[in-house]
């Protein structure tokens, strides 16, 4: 007996496995969220074959945008191949039909979780990011009703007493991802935990950013164009994640955000955190035909909008 | 009553008295009519009260009298019944401030009232450092310089004589003198135009109660901020106070200056109050 044969057929859903009613209303807090960018939008996250916690948020984003004319990518820690990556990969293509790539010049969905892609998105891309707790105020206020207050007066000032102590006990800014962002000038946004070093690509990015958590069944989102700028003061500036010196063992590329590797001796090696990148820069090494995008960090490190990360 | 300014007529024979300097000038603080309820029970009701700038007024009476919910209405903590209330502040003046929405009665807040509790708990993070404590008034007002910050705090700290070696410490590893220092930091950083005390040293043993009332007398002297001082004890109230007032069940039984107050009670409940002082 397979498990195919156990298996409702396909044509027994609707498309893209949630029912009309539930695209429809996620359609509609989408257009919300996009209105008021940063704005944590409550929704009915709805049942589905995967695990709360395991990317139900974004997979309910996915299923509701996509088309069959649509190309989706989906990474995990900028992996493309990973677990959790390749099972919503497969099931949203069997849901949706929709064409499936590793390459994110071809994408115009990408479903992500902790990683925005090294190559640069454009306009007309969708960003997709899974995101476990949507609320950046929880450390200063675990009170859900008081948060939402506190967004209403936009009153952000614990964030800003957080950074002060952390600078006095430990002179740096001590959070590692999901760095909190003030969006639009107005609200403070939680990124998902994407690394610092992907926080600046949400800053005027070119394409939509759509944030989803089912489990807190909210969504946000970052419109393209949008001011998206991390908390600091204005004599001590957000830094990203320092990765001079750091080489990728398969590749050779520098500057771009790596995966730690111990080795067996002691120390430790570099590898490309974006695999579908690494895969590219692979094909090229070997002469096959491969087109690489414009990366937001380049080979010596810059950001490509200058000014986005302030220098000391 | 309540430092009505009572100008006498001046008789052609006679000298012309003019009122003291605190009332010739417009109050800084107009309270009129204000009563509160928690269900059936009646906090407050019909409390007049005008602040002179530069003065300094208690508020005695006993626990349950409505003193300390009248600081906490003045402080915009909560909503009033009924009640109107005037601060004589750029860009305030003339508005009832029970009636601002929530955003303007935080920005009032942050710029022009200062409070010190007596549980150090409900006016500081126990677990941030006192800097940070005091900066928090900074940030929230807009400063966004660490530098700022870091010197303002430690300004503010400085002129409410907390010592310097400390300021990195959090309050929940300071004693309580110290905490109450750190509050009163906190309240004066942006110098409010308002100053409100709600039994700062009760708790405190009695040297150190006199160490915290010698800060607050020199912090008076020096910034002549306007001060509303509620407390039980009548020898806090002798050493701070210009004016008293004496609260008993939600409503004021008597009002004027400290000491005649204090040697000449003309209340039954007041003199009951300065006799059973120890």
């Amino acid at each position: 007996m397979s498990l195919a044969s156990l298996a409702h057929p396909r044509q027994d859903f609707s498309y893209g496995f949630l029912d009309a009613f539930a695209k429809r209303e996620l359609r509609r807090r989408m257009l919300k969220a996009i209105a008021i960018p940063g704005f944590q939008v409550p929704y009915a996250s709805r049942e589905l074959p995967i695990a709360r916690g395991w990317g139900t948020g974004g997979l309910q984003v996915t299923l509701s945008i996509v088309s069959p004319v649509d190309t989706l990518k989906v990474i995990d820690q900028g992996a493309d191949d990973s677990v959790n990556a390749a099972n919503l990969r497969r099931f949203i293509a069997r849901m949706t039909g929709v064409a499936t790539t590793t390459d994110t010049l071809d994408a115009t969905v990408i479903q992500s979780r902790h990683r925005v892609p090294e190559e640069r998105l454009r306009e007309g891309q969708v960003l997709v990011l899974q995101v476990p707790d949507p609320e950046p105020l929880r450390q200063v206020q675990p009170d859900s009703s008081r948060a939402r207050e506190m967004h209403a007066d936009a009153d952000y000032a614990q964030m800003w007493l957080t950074l002060y102590e952390q600078l006095v006990r430990f002179g740096r800014f001590m959070q590692g991802a999901s760095y909190p962002v003030l969006v639009h000038g107005r609200y403070l946004m939680s990124p998902s935990p994407i690394p610092r070093w992907d926080t600046p690509a949400l800053h005027q990015a070119a394409h939509l950013t759509l944030l989803s958590a089912g489990r807190e069944k909210r969504l946000y989102a970052v419109p393209p164009y949008t001011d998206v700028r991390p908390i600091e003061f204005e004599d001590v500036f957000f830094q990203v994640e320092n990765m001079a010196g750091r080489i990728c063992m398969l590749t050779g590329a520098r500057n771009k955000f790596m995966d730690e590797l111990p080795v067996a001796e002691g120390g430790s090696q570099f590898r490309l955190s974006d695999t579908g990148y690494a895969a590219k820069l692979l094909r090229r090494a070997r002469g096959d035909a491969a087109t690489l995008g414009a990366t937001y960090f380049d080979d010596e490190g810059h950001f490509y909008q200058p000014g986005v990360i302030r220098e000391e | 009553m309540n430092g009505e300014p009572v100008t006498p007529q001046p008789q052609p024979h006679q000298r012309r008295l003019l009122p003291p300097r605190l009332v010739r000038q417009a109050p800084l603080l107009e309270l009129r009519g204000l009563s509160k309820r928690y269900g059936r029970i009646v906090a407050v009701q019909g409390v007049n009260l005008e602040l002179y700038p530069g003065e300094t007024v208690g508020i005695v009476g006993e626990s349950g009298s409505g003193k300390s919910t009248v600081l906490r209405l003045l402080n915009l903590e909560e909503a009033t019944d009924t009640g109107t209330y005037h601060l004589a502040v750029p860009g305030f003046t003339g508005q009832n401030l029970f009636a601002l929405d929530r955003f303007h009665q935080r920005q009032l807040r942050i710029q022009q009232i200062g409070i010190v509790y007596q549980q150090p708990h409900m006016g500081l993070r126990m677990q941030a450092t006192s800097g940070g404590n005091v900066a928090e008034r900074l940030i929230m007002a807009g400063e966004r310089r660490f530098a700022t910050l870091r010197r303002a705090a430690s300004e503010a700290l400085a002129s409410s004589e907390f010592p310097a070696d400390r300021i990195d410490d959090p309050p929940a590893m300071l004693s309580g003198g110290m905490q109450q220092r750190v509050q009163l930091a906190k309240a004066i950083a942006l110098r409010p135009a308002l100053l409100l005390l709600d039994e700062p040293t009760t708790g405190l043993d009695v040297s150190i109660q006199a160490l915290v009332l010698d800060t607050l007398l020199r912090l008076r002297r020096e910034r002549q901020i306007t001060t509303l001082i509620v407390s039980h004890d009548l020898g806090v109230i002798r050493t701070l106070a210009d004016r008293v007032l004496v609260m008993r069940h939600g409503a004021v039984v008597e009002g004027g200056l400290t000491d005649q107050i204090l040697d000449d009670p003309q209340h039954p409940y007041t003199q009951q109050l300065v006799s059973a002082r120890l």
